[in-house]
């Protein structure tokens, strides 16, 4: 038994129903409870999708379970395929109805169907969502695809893209328009947008394209193995990865058609004098395995930032987010406890969080200017605008997107210098951000004041969640002075200063942190 | 006078239900109820389920929390009692200001039968008297949406205190601002004393014994009025106070049960009763002679029809509820003109059938139907929204009959843009 506030990911049988939703022509049925079909209102609310997922729920009650759920399970078997005609159909237990043990697959074989039955085992009470999304893929694909004759042509199928991922609408497109500039049709991308009859089509296609490991990894495996197929091993997140990515499919297929980058701004606007200022700047990453491992990169290669901090919630990735931050001389956080993240963004005190929508959450509450970049996302993240994270347009709207939350090279200037002046103060927050300016402080007062907001957190700076907050040095005290001069520091730099003239202190052996302790610090990590 | 929709058949399907289980309670019982937690003991998807229906309006860390069974707890490896007291030890000693502790049964508990009353038993006796434990179930397959909150409260029944004393109790968790409009009208009308169950502060908690008497404020509370009346407590039998025929009428009740006229609620309710009415005229001028069609949620449907119907004149298709309590619901349906099918209970394919072939003007649906709804070009309104919203008496009827109106008063604002507005039309 484990206590959770809030969960990374959902149980498996959600991933399963978002491969189900990203698809045409499938339709699944869920043996479970009422409240259960909840998950809809991911797909319709968070997506905005405009139709139902694909999705029949048995709904059993109490009274159901000592009478009859299996045949309950048959009827809506045949009520859900006589009303949707799918051309497949999947079937799958939710949590509680794996305790009743009904074996809806076998269930499904009996009735002898026209479509073919796809059955799903998903261990509620081990596993989570992306296994239920990599599960469900590898299932369909086992049961329609079939080794064929390749297509004349030199052709690819894109994995991964599921509903309710980060982006995977855009991804698809760009990754496609990239692809289609190398000569490189696509034959099928699945789950998103794919008919079963699709993807009985799949293994006439030269390699694949796995876009996100989370959600395809093993039916990549599975069409490597029985198919043929290898498939691509770089996600093609930042500029450099979308190169990297451009010479692997070129291996992959033969292509020699030249690719035109010229619509990829972002290592110029990167260069350009104006981003100066986000030189050195400390952000801590957290998400997915996969969009933290390219987004680490991308943060040091591209962005100049140096990573203080990088973890993921899913353990299927931890070994090689733990080898990748060992090559930043960091220690991977792999946890999916929402408020070790929390405590572990507190310790490292960075200048942004890149995240999930948690993180978000964590940001506001620290007064840390945060992105997103990572499932789970909520509505806000699901924009109207094309905004891909992959390939040359991705790159862009990482640009972007990671430099908005924060303040402004000049202004970060201007802000040094009129620290006090008492309309243009570093608590207004940037200035182009109108009414959303982060909290003033990093420390227990903004904590403080949004735990009174909230009516429910007790405040940080309550004795019982202080072994979370980063412990003083021992015998290390800040004299008023020093804590007063500190606070003229701007906001956004005041967690390093903090941070590093304590450990200037400790290096020294200097017990009372003084105003003079407080330069000589800054003058010793002067960069 | 016709006896209303009191006789007319009820529709009884079977099929899938789309709604939420009891655990969505929590969400506001734990914002009413400012030292009390609630600890849902559960599945993954117990927690995906309360973060997905409450994630986008809180991110605090919330008085609310799910203990996760895993593989070991199942296959009893694990003895999950000593698991639970284990989570529970590190609960309380992480937040010391929780003085009620409610375990909340789910499917998987129920299905594997752990017991939950006697771990609060248990619980009680090691924490108590600083921390009271009582259990209820908040499971899917015994409960629909609001009847957590009436488990929550039927829960809380056998606990209170005794009491001689002739009072009211208020029973429903009401948002704060509306409980104390509530009490100051009762006060002014001479009603006194008066208690709330659920109570604000575990110090709060009334007493009921032979003469109490107690006024719903929410029509999904069969079981607590079930439980109250085992303990010796009486009900007073009246409309629930939704808009300001509602609000007038259950106010004379209860005032009728203190020996208090009816001319002296008029002469008190006069001023807001007057403003209510202005207000519900001011949105009923988009409402009147709309159609609505209200699929099964909150059990608010019966009560919010009658409104609706007889204050804003709109004209209900279809009135649907999960459960329909005669006994609670009779003075609501004696008052709705007969005309409307009323359904209970829910096979969702069907009854989408009959909202496609009534193509109502506005449909009261849950938040996976609303989206899929509005594309086919019909207006429709969160149900979700009427429990999280202040809609109860006088100075809410305006607000009340407003959540209604901005739909349709979008639909006429976007009307050249809606991307389905010319399939609509035909």
């Amino acid at each position: 038994m484990k206590l959770a506030v809030w969960t990374y990911e959902g149980p498996p049988h959600v991933g399963a129903m978002r491969v189900a939703t990203a698809m045409q022509g499938l339709h699944m049925v869920l043996h479970a409870p009422q409240g259960d079909t909840y998950a809809d209102l991911l797909f319709t609310m968070i997506e905005r999708r405009n139709h139902r997922p694909p999705v029949s729920y048995t709904t059993f009650q109490a009274r159901d379970l000592g009478a009859d759920t299996s045949g309950l399970f048959k009827s809506s078997c045949k009520d859900a395929f006589d009303r949707f005609q799918p051309q497949a159909l999947m079937v799958a237990a939710s949590c509680t109805a794996e305790l009743i043990q009904d074996d809806p697959g076998g269930l499904a074989e009996t009735m002898e169907l026209p479509v073919p039955v796809i059955a799903l085992e998903l261990p509620s009470y081990q596993r989570k969502e992306n296994f239920g999304c990599d599960e469900a893929f590898l299932q369909i694909c086992r049961t329609l695809a079939k080794p064929m004759a390749r297509t004349t042509r030199v052709t690819c199928n894109i994995l991964g893209p599921t509903a309710l991922g980060f982006r995977h609408r855009d991804d698809l497109a760009e990754i496609t328009g990239l692809l289609s500039e190398m000569g490189i049709e696509v034959n099928v991308a699945a789950p998103m947008g794919a008919t079963p009859a699709d993807i009985t089509r799949m293994g006439a296609a030269h390699f694949n394209v796995l876009l996100y490991p989370e959600t395809a990894e093993s039916a990549a495996r599975w069409c490597e193995k029985e198919l043929g197929q290898p498939f691509t091993k770089t996600i093609p997140i930042g500029a450099h990865a979308t190169r990297a990515f451009i010479e692997e499919v070129r291996t992959l297929s033969g292509s020699t058609m030249p690719v035109d980058e010229t619509r990829m701004r972002q290592p110029w606007w990167a260069a350009s004098v104006d981003s100066t200022y986000l030189t050195g700047k400390r952000v801590f990453l957290f998400g997915d395995g996969t969009h933290v491992m390219a987004a680490a990169k991308v943060a040091r290669d591209e962005m100049g930032f140096e990573v203080c901090g990088m973890g993921c919630y899913n353990r299927e990735q931890a070994r090689p987010l733990r080898a990748l931050a060992k090559e930043f001389g960091l220690e991977a956080l792999i946890t999916d406890d929402y408020l070790e993240v929390e405590a572990a963004i507190e310790a490292a005190a960075p200048e942004m969080i890149l995240g999930t929508q948690m993180e978000r959450h964590i940001g506001k509450r620290l007064g840390i200017p945060c992105a997103v970049i990572s499932a789970p996302v909520h509505v806000q993240d699901f924009p109207a605008r094309y905004s891909p994270q992959m390939g040359f347009e991705g790159a862009n709207v990482l640009f972007d997107t990671w430099v908005h939350p924060l303040v402004m090279g000049l202004e970060e200037h201007l802000l040094h210098m009129f620290r006090d002046d008492f309309e243009f103060h570093d608590a207004a927050g940037p200035s182009h951000h109108g009414g959303h300016a982060p909290r003033h402080d990093a420390g227990a007062t903004a904590a403080d004041a949004a735990a009174d907001e909230g009516g429910s957190m007790p405040p940080p700076s309550a004795p019982l969640s202080t072994p979370d907050t980063p412990a003083l040095p021992d015998n290390i005290i800040w004299l008023t002075c020093a804590e007063r001069e500190l606070k003229k520091i701007p906001f956004f730099v005041r967690g390093k200063a903090r941070r590093n003239t304590e450990k200037f202190a400790l290096e020294k052996g200097i017990h009372e942190i003084s105003v003079d302790t407080l330069y000589e610090a800054k003058a010793h990590y002067a960069r | 006078m016709s006896t209303g929709c009191r006789d007319t058949p009820v529709l009884k399907q079977r099929g899938q239900r789309e709604v939420f289980c009891g655990l969505t309670g929590i969400i506001w019982l734990h914002r009413k109820m400012q030292d009390a937690f609630f600890l849902v003991v559960g599945s993954r998807t117990c927690a995906h389920l309360l973060q997905s229906a409450a994630g986008v309006m809180i991110f605090a860390e919330p008085r609310f929390g799910t203990a996760i069974l895993e593989e070991k707890d199942l296959a009893g490896m694990a003895d999950a009692n000593e698991e639970l007291d284990r989570e529970v030890d590190r609960l309380l000693a992480r937040r010391p200001d929780i003085r009620q502790l409610f375990l909340v049964g789910s499917c998987p508990s129920e299905v594997i039968k752990l017991d939950l009353a006697r771990a609060a038993e248990r619980l009680s006796a090691a924490h108590g008297p600083n921390v009271r434990v009582l259990n209820f179930s908040g499971s899917g397959i015994e409960t629909t949406f609001t009847q957590g909150e009436d488990a929550c409260l039927a829960a809380m029944v056998p606990a209170l205190p005794q009491t001689d004393a002739q009072e009211l109790l208020l029973v429903g968790a009401l948002p704060d601002v509306v409980e104390d409009q509530a009490l100051d009208l009762l006060a002014q009308i001479g009603v006194t004393p008066v208690r709330c169950l659920p109570s604000r502060r575990v110090q709060d908690t009334p007493a009921i014994g032979p003469n109490t008497v107690f006024a719903l404020t929410q029509p999904f509370l069969g079981d607590t009025h079930a439980a109250l009346t085992r303990a010796g407590a009486r009900h007073i039998s009246a409309p629930f106070p939704f808009g300001a025929e509602g609000s007038t009428l259950w106010l004379k009740a209860v005032a009728a049960e203190f020996g208090i006229a009816p001319e002296k609620v008029d002469q008190v309710v006069a001023a807001p009763r007057a403003r209510a009415e202005k207000a519900i005229a001011a949105a009923a001028t988009t409402l009147r002679g709309k159609r609505i069609f209200f699929m099964p949620d909150s059990q608010l449907e019966i009560p919010l029809a009658r409104f609706l119907t007889r204050e804003c004149g709109m004209d209900a298709i279809e009135i649907g509820t999960p459960y329909l309590h005669t006994d609670l619901h009779g003075p609501e349906l004696d008052l709705i003109a007969a005309g409307p099918v009323i359904s209970e209970g829910q096979d969702v394919d069907l009854q989408l059938d009959r909202v496609r072939a009534a193509r109502p003007d506005l449909t009261v649906c849950g938040l996976g139907l609303a989206n899929p709804l509005e594309a086919e070009g019909l207006a429709t309104k969160w149900a979700i929204e009427l429990v999280f919203t202040p809609v109860h008496f006088y100075e809410q009827a305006g607000d009340l009959a407003a959540l209604f109106a901005r739909p349709l008063r979008r639909h006429a604002a976007l009307k050249r843009q809606h991307p389905n507005r010319l399939e609509a039309a035909e």
